[in-house]
């Protein structure tokens, strides 16, 4: 199994093919889509697709780290981070498509 | 946020499309991505983040109501890896 990688030009050329828009306009509503994701994710909203997976923001508070590679610590200030729970549905195709 | 909520805002952004084509289009989105994956392939969205399948190794695992050892397969599992624009754009940092 030879595995390549898609971009969003992949996905608008899906979209072109399957809805018949211009080639520009389903760049440009792959876009909107990521845009819109992204804004409510940076709201702190929770972006929950059905049968895809939930994209959740949470909150990590300070702690030191180490440099793996000097061994000195370094302050680590609080952040939030973004995590994806992929849905049943999502699990089960990625385990059966791959199975050996 | 929810999948309809997303599909509406993209139908308010663009209301020469139909309805049912904005519902085609987002859908087909998210099923592209997960068709992707199920090929075993990566999918690389700059700025927002990147999926792809990660192998996990067969492994002796336990039953723990019974403590009994199992074997668990080699699997594989989806994986996202949040991009760096977005990262920042959590943390407050607006390009």
């Amino acid at each position: 199994m030879t595995s390549k990688t898609l971009t969003r030009m992949d996905l608008s050329e899906a979209v072109f093919r399957e809805v018949g828009l211009s080639r520009n306009e389903s760049a440009q509503l792959v876009e909107q889509v990521l845009l819109h994701m992204s804004d409510a994710l940076v709201q702190g909203e929770q972006v929950k697709i059905s049968s895809f997976g939930t994209f959740s923001v949470r909150e990590k508070s300070a702690r030191v780290g180490r440099n793996p590679k000097t061994g000195e610590e370094a302050p680590i200030p609080p952040r939030r981070v973004l995590t994806f729970r992929p849905s049943h549905l999502m699990k089960d195709r990625v385990a059966t498509g791959n199975k050996a | 946020m929810i999948r309809s909520e997303l599909i509406q805002k993209i139908a308010d952004e663009n209301p020469h499309l139909y309805q049912r084509d904005v519902e085609r289009i987002v859908n087909t989105i998210f099923e592209e991505i997960i068709e992707a994956m199920a090929d075993g392939d990566r999918v690389e969205l700059r700025g927002f983040g990147a999926f792809s399948v990660k192998k996990r190794d067969a492994r002796l695992g336990r039953n723990p109501r019974t403590g009994d050892a199992v074997e668990v397969e080699e699997k594989h599992v989806p994986f996202f890896k949040t991009g760096k624009l977005l990262r920042d754009r959590l943390n407050g940092h607006e390009d």
